[in-house]
């Protein structure tokens, strides 16, 4: 794996925006990594990116329809309000934590930068915050020079940084999971592989996989893997019992709060895992949901599950993934894609 | 607007909670049957009304929906007092319930909601008021419907448990003054919709039309998902009855209303079930401009309508809300302004002979 | 059929551990008992079992009949010693687990060679499991204070009495199931307890009914689907619905029996036969015309009002594609969700027997009717 360009990836893919409902940056930045590695490319109701890799067959064993999901949205905030003095009281989009919002920045569309603001100030500090607490400054002294509107979408905002194999970035959540996506189109450039390959990089996961509920609907796949971040059970006081930890490998997903994964599907997931040497390791996650729950329920039904790079801090503005985890998980992806595939 | 405010009271007024709405369709259907090419009602009960567009080949198919039913009651249990125990059906605020009206059932039997004699506490409870009098909020599970029986038997006479029930509010007109025209009657969430839709079937459009009256918004979106996947529209968008708080707030209190009284049709941004698709924005935005027709926004992030549903049939719908502004919805009474209304409809006329298949694309 | 076949019925399904997502050993057996009665007989993506048992030749219908295989149960997310940790697979009470006998499916240590695709079916397949015990800690050693709480599911532990070097070499792992141990045992009166009626007692049901069918006549094809995950969100129901397409569905599922000390405003009473559904997740032309097939064979029922949400598959069934005409028959049970949920067998019976008796008298005219009962 080209290790500087799939940091530089990661890179550009986390720092675009790309609120839930309000994904045209990143589906455009997105559009353009793409370019070349697939045979078409086409933007639905939804706002969906569904770049279409057609399969080269097999004689006597045609390929399969594959789709692979990754959510370009993350969470933010949505002006709902803005008061006599210029402060934005705002909305979540998406599940935004109180605890994960004071003295974060954030950022608009159009580049405005804010910081979210706690009523009260330093004597709340001792206080459980609540969101309706809060509000976004963008450092007017006075409401006429506020230009946001309400409506308007804010990303929490950070640089991404690269140190050691760590990954920092608040959106990792799913960024990583386009960069698993972007990167597999690229190694697979050149590869025969038999199956036809969707890579659908979905709209509004955060707000309830609804990207995934119509294009799943509309490609009807034969299978489907969703790639998304998962939790981990790093951390030195961690609760409910998680055995996923950085570093150690993709995250095959048997359970979460949302779907269990089929068992066929999974099995040729650890097979390919097993035999090629690549590290993973068995999530069962007891909060939470991916695009998978709503991939498994389309039509009659389609066999689903979800491989998830694990991350720290999920949903708090500064979100930690491993390198090598998201080495492993492009590199079952591609074990997976150049084998049979039967369920 | 004489029309429209005589065919909201009659649909206010009309017995129609939500797996019940028999009643609202059959006034419905009349009034549509010289209106519509064609009339369908599905198997969840939902009446569908077809109108062929004026321009030639191809035409875009657009659905408009408004739900027919409204929160309500069901009986659960007949005691041995006489009394009925009831659930809600839909969302309802318990607090609201004590001291209510109800009708109940095919035979209309009329009952009450009692309220405990704010006078009476055991001194066993004197530090801590009974629930419901004064003191601590009621919960449902204390609560009754009394219609006046003395047993079980009596009460077994005249309702039987699953019966529905609604509020027994009757629609009455407060302000003629033509600059603040106001109503209050029960249901507008969202008999109001129900007929704008009306008003808009009266005349015909480029498009093709299917307005679609759905049941069950209350308890789901569950009508309005079924009709679209069976309508299969190009584009959606629901009118509704929505939030509407503007009473005065303490002057420490800065915020928005969700939507204001006679502020005019409110569009929806995003609530919780839809992000309004964005070329729908700009069509009903870009008309409002041009027939100079005053909106506003609905406060992000409340509440939601049948497009919630109708956007995710299938492979996707673009879906917005337009909505009149309902102060105290969910209650036994709500309160419109006649305006709003009436230039939602105006909004909504002038939109459908505007929309394109511009309005339906999205930023690549 | 007849009621000492439904209890054999039921007998045979309570036995075999069936948990959300691993529903493939009942799935096996519910095919086999279907052999007899449908007209064939397939597995789906999702692993419902789909039962036809085609009426006349050309039917002027189809009925679908819905009835979850799976049961809730328990998944490992740790292995800590010769101990493991447990979460939940649907709406297990916790308070009913300490001091529970429970049986664990092991995959077995990764071993670094290629499994077959189906190795974890293959365990159940061979149904052994190994016993365990949840036991929580002795009340000596628990502070005075802590005695009397609830002792939360993340702090449980499934003990398989082990020395501690094999749950080392990787024999239980991440993500294997746990399903609780309760036995069918005959009580007085006709009543049955054992784990997992939820919704077995359907299956059996459903099963009867089938079987009630054979020995009559029906113009309708009958779909009758054992569905899947029904615990953790309908989810079979929701696909099975959608491929079927129906004309109409009847759910069958358990629902609260009255039991002393529960509100009766919130429960069925017991021994009155299933409970037929009414409210808006129910159509009521099927609603009307379960009751008539059930007073013209004098079958008892009572009527169950649901307000909303029925917290069934019909939930899901009838807004699948344009819409489903849905009903939905529940048999009364005591302590759901625990491993002593206790039936009256006859209720079981007379389930099927409304079932199979409101199929018989489906004709042509019946879904012209509906649209003016709704």
């Amino acid at each position: 794996m080209k290790g500087s360009h799939v940091l530089e990836l990661t890179r550009r893919l986390t720092e675009a925006f790309g609120v839930s409902g309000y994904e045209d940056e990143i589906r455009s930045v997105i559009r353009a990594e793409i370019a070349g590695l697939v045979d078409e490319v086409r933007v639905d109701t939804l706002g969906n990116l569904v770049a279409l890799r057609r399969g080269a067959g097999a004689a006597g064993q045609p390929g399969k329809r594959v789709m692979l999901a990754a959510h370009m949205d993350q969470i933010g905030l949505m002006v709902t309000h803005i008061d006599e003095k210029g402060y934005l009281r705002f909305a979540p989009v998406g599940g935004v934590f109180g605890l994960a919002c004071w003295g974060s920045q954030v950022r608009f569309a159009d580049g405005t930068v804010g910081t979210v603001g706690l009523d009260g100030g330093i004597s709340a500090r001792d206080k459980l915050p609540t969101l309706n607490s809060m509000y976004i400054d963008v450092g007017a002294t006075e409401r006429a020079g506020v230009t946001v509107q309400v409506g308007d979408v804010a990303a929490f905002w950070h640089a991404f940084a690269g140190q050691g194999s760590a990954w920092f970035a608040p959106s990792m959540d799913d960024r990583i999971g386009c960069v698993v996506l972007v990167q597999l189109l690229r190694e697979l450039a050149g590869r025969e592989i038999a199956h036809d390959v969707y890579a659908v990089f979905t709209t509004q996961e955060e707000i309830g996989t609804r990207g995934a509920t119509t294009s799943a609907y509309a490609i009807d796949p034969y299978v489907a893997i969703a790639l998304d971040v998962t939790l981990t059970g790093d951390g030195p006081h961690t609760k409910p019992a998680l055995e996923v930890y950085l570093g150690r490998g993709v995250a095959l997903k048997i359970m979460d709060k949302g779907m269990i994964s089929h068992i066929g599907l999974n099995q040729l997931l650890i097979a390919a895992a097993e035999a090629e040497g690549i590290p993973y390791q068995r999530e069962v996650l007891q909060v939470g949901s991916t695009d998978a729950r709503a991939m498994q329920m389309a039509r009659s039904g389609i066999p689903t599950t979800a491989l998830s790079v694990p991350s720290r801090h999920v949903h708090t503005p500064s979100q930690i993934v491993d390198r090598r985890d998201v080495a492993a998980a492009i590199a079952l992806l591609v074990a997976f894609l150049d084998r049979p595939i039967t369920v | 607007m004489m029309a429209l405010c005589d065919r909201l009271e009659r649909l206010s007024n009309a017995f129609g909670p939500s797996g019940r709405e028999r009643d609202v369709r059959a006034l419905l259907r009349a009034g549509i049957a010289e209106l519509a090419d064609r009339i369908e009602v599905d198997a969840l009960g939902n009446l569908i009304a077809y109108k062929t567009g004026a321009d030639p080949e191809p035409r875009l198919r657009v659905m408009l929906s408004a739900h027919m039913d409204e929160v309500g009651f069901m009986i659960t249990e007949i005691q041995k007092s006489g009394l009925l125990k009831f659930q809600p059906v839909g969302g309802l605020d318990p607090r609201m319930l004590p001291a209510k009206r109800l009708v109940i059932g095919d035979a209309r039997i009329p009952g009450v909601i009692g309220a405990p004699p704010p006078h009476l506490q055991s001194a066993k409870q004197a530090s801590q008021p009974p629930r419901g009098s004064g003191g601590q909020p009621v919960e449902l599970d204390d609560l009754a419907i009394d219609i006046g029986a003395e047993s079980d038997k009596e009460a077994e006479a005249k309702v039987k448990v699953g019966d529905y029930g609604v509020f027994a509010t009757q629609f009455t007109v407060l302000s003629r003054d033509s600059s603040w025209p106001t109503v209050r009657g029960k249901a507008f969430d969202d008999r109001v919709g129900c007929a704008m839709l009306v008003a808009l079937l009266a005349e015909r459009y480029p498009v093709d039309l299917v307005v679609v009256f759905t049941v069950q918004e209350e308890v789901g979106l569950r009508g309005a998902r079924v009709a679209a996947y069976r309508v299969e529209p190009d584009a959606a968008i629901s009118l509704e009855g929505t939030i509407c708080d503007d009473l005065p707030r303490p002057p420490d209190v800065d915020l928005t209303p969700v939507t204001r009284l006679g502020a005019g049709p409110a569009l929806t941004l995003m609530d919780r079930r839809l992000v309004s698709h964005p070329g729908l924005l700009k069509l009903l935005r870009d008309t409002a401009e041009a027939e100079g027709i005053a909106i506003q926004y609905k406060a992000p992030g409340l509440g939601g309508a049948d497009s919630g549903a109708i956007h995710l049939t299938r492979a996707g719908v673009p879906a917005t809300v337009v909505a009149v502004p309902c102060r105290y919805i969910h209650s036994p009474a709500s309160i419109l302004n006649l305006n709003d209304m009436e230039n939602s409809v105006r909004l909504m006329a002038a939109a459908l002979r505007r929309i394109g298949r511009e309005h339906l694309e999205r930023a690549g | 059929m007849d009621k000492a076949g439904i209890g054999q019925l039921l007998r045979q399904l309570v036995a075999i551990d069936g948990p959300s997502g691993v529903e493939a050993l009942v799935a096996s057996l519910v095919a086999d008992l279907a052999r007899d009665v449908a007209t064939e007989t397939r597995v789906d993506a999702l692993g419902n079992v789909i039962a036809l048992r085609r009426g006349a030749a050309n039917p002027p219908g189809r009925i679908l009949l819905a009835a979850h295989m799976d049961e809730i149960g328990l998944i490992v997310t740790r292995v800590e010693d010769s101990f493991l940790h447990v979460h939940e697979v649907g709406g297990l009470d916790p308070r009913a687990l300490l001091g529970q006998e429970v049986t664990v499916y092991p995959t077995g240590p990764r071993t670094g060679q290629t499994f077959e695709v189906s190795e974890t079916l293959k365990v159940f397949m061979d149904g052994k499991g190994l016993p365990g015990y949840i036991g929580g800690r002795p009340p000596h050693l628990t502070a005075a204070e802590n005695r009397d709480r609830v002792i939360p599911l993340g702090d449980l532990r499934v003990d398989l009495g082990l020395p501690r070097a094999i749950l080392e070499s990787g024999l239980v792992q991440v993500g294997d199931r746990v399903a609780v141990r309760g036995p069918y045992t005959e009580l007085l009166g006709g009543r049955v307890v054992s784990k997992a009626l939820d919704n077995r007692a359907s299956v059996a049901a459903m099963l009867g009914a089938l079987g009630y069918l054979a020995a009559m006549q029906h113009s309708w094809d009958v779909y009758a689907v054992a569905t899947v995950q029904e615990e953790i969100g309908l989810r079979g129901a929701i696909t099975s619905a959608f491929e079927i397409a129906p004309d109409v569905a009847i759910a069958i599922d358990v629902t609260f029996g009255a039991t002393p000390g529960l509100n009766n405003a919130e429960t069925v009473a017991m021994d009155k036969g299933p409970a037929i559904g009414w409210g808006p997740n129910l159509h009521p032309g099927v609603v009307s015309a379960l009751r008539k097939a059930a007073d013209a064979h004098e079958i008892p029922y009572v009527v169950e009002p649901l307000p909303g949400d029925s917290g069934t598959d019909a939930w899901a069934i009838q807004v699948a594609r344009e819409g489903i005409p849905t009903g939905l028959t529940s048999i009364p049970i005591r302590y759901m969700h625990s491993a002593t949920e206790l039936v009256v067998l006859a209720d079981i019976d007379r389930t099927a027997r409304l079932l199979a008796t409101f199929i018989g008298r489906l004709d042509d005219a019946f879904l012209a009717s509906l649209p003016e009962e709704v």
